[in-house]
């Protein structure tokens, strides 16, 4: 049978975001696929030079619009770290909440994409409507539905009242039936579990090689949760499981999710239970010590990876954002080859990409491109080029 | 007179305009309740003859490597065939506007060019979605198109006849006999989920995969006539599968015949909506093997049952 390459993206209704897979087809069967990163590219860590740490933190939020909270959570705890400051236990607390609030709503998000993907549209529906309940705790407590503005160095910036508190464990009753739903559906539903059974292996050891993280590795029978291998936060305080199966297929990756609601709903209930009393912050520096600091922090999507460095001023000197999108990708040519084109968009679901957040660079090639440029030759480039095209930018 | 009657039963009523406008109305039942099956609000009435005016007056885009005349004509073509088949239909009467021997068969062929229609516009049309999405079509076709025909025969045979409209005089003749169709009933309104190329057949236009199927490239008037010819051959196949196995309008004459007729295809409509909304999208290879792993079979032990009947009861 002839091949053919198929071109996925950059533009594609199965990607919510730009990003390039070439499929090389037999028939309907994937053989090969090359993945191509980099059409997101924002410049944030370079933003980051040039503005205070406060600031930072409003920047970092903005990575992500599902894990908002983890960016700037994992970067605030690398600054706090540097600063030498302990934020109180109450603002812990409170971090924590908002942390498993947030990796329900991404959860939610993420089930019903993939029913999307599979063409499972009532699905969809059904979870994001469910998800609307988190969707408005946290915007009852925050003040925002997505970039909640909670951290900052040295604690939280919102307290959460009685009344908060009352209905917050409210709305984690409901959902607990919910998911308690959805777990019938994804195991007994039989058009849904044919779709996602069997379909994008990553069996143990290709996972643990590629480096996947999060969900995706968990399914494949992996413990490997930073929440509980180097507890952050107030992940310490509560008991919690870790949710792996033996599947290491996107079937195994919807259960872990799911199951890992329930494991969000048991900490939210314990930490609620358990807020202590005192300050939800402590005063810290504006200019933060010389230093250099690592951040890990389980994200909804698998771990995150801060890097900052500061020199005693109130800018940081080098930020380094390492998201978990970028730690799985190298593990979706695996997931797709020997598969079929009908699976691809479930393949790279279950992931639960975002691809916005992964690229921290661009590379250009040919034409003497792939050279390194600074950032004096890439800013007269980049005039240049607008220049070109009638839009003058040197005197702004 | 005769002829500016016929005419006027072909054009107006229960012909082109009607159907057309009752398509319009059979979608926007299928779509509303759909939304309200997802816990969604739904379109208002409306809705779907906004979209066909819409798209009326978008910019028509033909690609360039395409087959121009190929690619305007097929969608008219598939339109001529659904319009065509749904005149041997009984609508109000027992009989339908033009009738002759075995037109069952005829009719089950007019239904089928829909889809080489729409795979040979995709094939022209020279998108590699739309390539992939027709070899689809085409692939699809030869899994629910003989459980359909099987099913069909079933009625017929029990009738003896391959006449539609003899199959509803017999069956209007003998309701009890209706009952003995039930499971190949529900045969046919599996197979034409598939013919219509819905959740869980949507394989050929399956949006996240392969962006629109066959009618990737199309856009403006092209596309408002495939969408007209998928919603008018939904409301002839409901009319079809209501006057073979639901005895059709029962013969209650012009008015109560013809509510019965819109209230069994509204029917057909809700169910197939209902079976859309509780299952995913399947892969092509599942559809095959489902289609004939159990399909068929179930078709085949539906026409056994047939014969039984009609050797020993009839």
């Amino acid at each position: 049978m002839a091949r053919i390459k198929v071109p996925i993206g950059p533009q594609h209704p199965a990607l919510k975001e730009p990003e390039s897979f070439n499929l090389v087809l037999e028939g309907e069967r994937i053989i090969d696929a090359e993945v191509k990163l980099g059409y997101n590219h924002r410049g944030i860590e370079k933003a980051c030079e040039s503005r205070n740490i406060t600031q930072c933190i409003y920047l970092i939020e903005r990575i992500c619009g599902i894990c908002s909270h983890s960016h700037s959570t994992t970067f605030v705890q690398a600054v706090e770290e540097i600063a030498g400051v302990e934020p109180p236990p109450r603002a812990l607390y409170i971090r924590t909440i908002i942390a498993e609030l947030e990796r329900i709503h991404s959860h939610l998000l993420w089930l019903g994409v993939a029913g999307h993907e599979v063409g499972f549209d009532t699905l969809f529906m059904y979870s994001w409507r469910d998800r609307e309940t988190v969707m408005d705790l946290l915007a009852l407590i925050t003040g925002n539905r997505i970039n909640y503005g909670m951290n900052k160095v040295g604690g939280v910036r919102r307290d959460i009242d009685s009344e908060q508190a009352r209905l917050i464990l409210e709305s984690i009753d409901l959902l607990t039936e919910r998911t308690e739903y959805y777990i019938k559906v994804a195991v007994n539903e039989s058009t849904l579990k044919v779709r996602l059974a069997g379909v994008g292996k990553l069996p143990r050891e290709t996972a643990l090689s590629l480096g996947a993280v999060g969900p995706t590795v968990r399914a494949s029978g992996i413990p490997r949760d930073i929440r509980k291998d180097d507890p952050y936060a107030a992940y310490d305080q509560v008991d919690f499981n870790v949710i792996t199966n033996e599947y290491a297929d996107v079937f195994g990756r919807t259960l872990v999710r799911i199951y890992e609601l329930l494991e969000s709903y048991q900490i939210i209930r314990a930490l609620i239970q358990n807020l202590p009393d005192g300050p939800i912050a402590v005063k810290a520096p504006r200019k933060i010590p010389a230093g250099e600091a690592v951040s890990r922090y389980e994200a909804p999507r698998g771990e995150n990876i801060h890097y900052v460095r500061t020199n005693g001023s109130e800018f940081p000197e080098r930020v380094k954002v390492r998201a978990p999108t970028l730690a799985n990708l190298a593990s979706i040519r695996e997931m797709l080859k020997g598969g079929f084109l009908a699976d691809f968009p479930i393949v790279i679901a279950a992931i639960d990409p975002c691809f916005s957040c992964a690229d921290r660079m661009i590379r250009l090639s040919g034409d003497g491109k792939d050279a390194l440029w600074d950032w004096e030759r890439l800013r007269n480039y980049s005039i240049d080029w607008y220049k070109l095209r009638g839009i003058d930018f040197s005197n702004r | 007179m005769d002829l500016v009657l016929k005419l006027s039963y072909m054009l107006i009523f229960p012909g082109f305009l009607f159907l057309v406008l009752y398509a319009m109305a059979c979608e926007w039942v299928d779509r509303k309740l759909y939304a309200r099956f997802q816990n969604r609000v739904g379109p208002p009435w409306f809705q779907p003859l906004a979209d066909f005016i819409k798209l009326l007056a978008k910019e028509e885009i033909v690609p360039e490597a395409a087959d121009k005349i190929m690619f305007r004509a097929l969608p008219v073509v598939a339109l001529a065939a659904v319009l065509t088949s749904f005149l041997y239909i009984p609508v109000w009467d027992i009989t339908a506007f033009h009738s002759f021997p075995a037109d069952l068969v005829v009719v089950f062929y007019l239904l089928t060019i829909p889809t080489l229609a729409f795979f040979l516009a995709g094939w022209h049309s020279t998108s590699l979605f739309a390539a992939l999405g027709s070899l689809r079509t085409l692939t699809q076709l030869f899994a629910y198109e003989v459980p359909l025909l099987i099913v069909l025969m079933g009625p017929a045979l029990l009738a003896g006849t391959w006449t539609i409209s003899e199959i509803t005089a017999f069956f209007v003749a003998n309701p009890g006999l209706l009952a003995v169709n039930l499971l190949g009933f529900c045969v046919a309104l599996v197979a034409i989920q598939g013919k219509l190329e819905r959740v869980p057949f949507d394989i050929a236009e399956a949006e996240t995969e392969i962006v629109g199927g066959p009618f990737t490239e199309f856009s403006g008037r092209l596309l408002a006539i495939t969408r007209l010819v998928v919603d008018i051959e939904m409301v002839v196949l409901a009319a079809l599968i209501s006057a073979v196995f639901l005895g059709g309008s029962f013969g209650l004459g012009p008015v109560w015949g013809f509510l019965l007729f819109l209230l069994k295809t509204l029917l057909i409509v809700g169910l197939l909506a209902l079976f859309k909304s509780v299952v995913a999208r399947l892969r092509l290879e599942q559809m095959m093997k489902f289609c004939w792993k159990y399909l068929a079979p179930v078709a085949l032990f539906q026409l056994f049952i047939n014969i039984l009947v009609k050797a020993f009861l009839v």
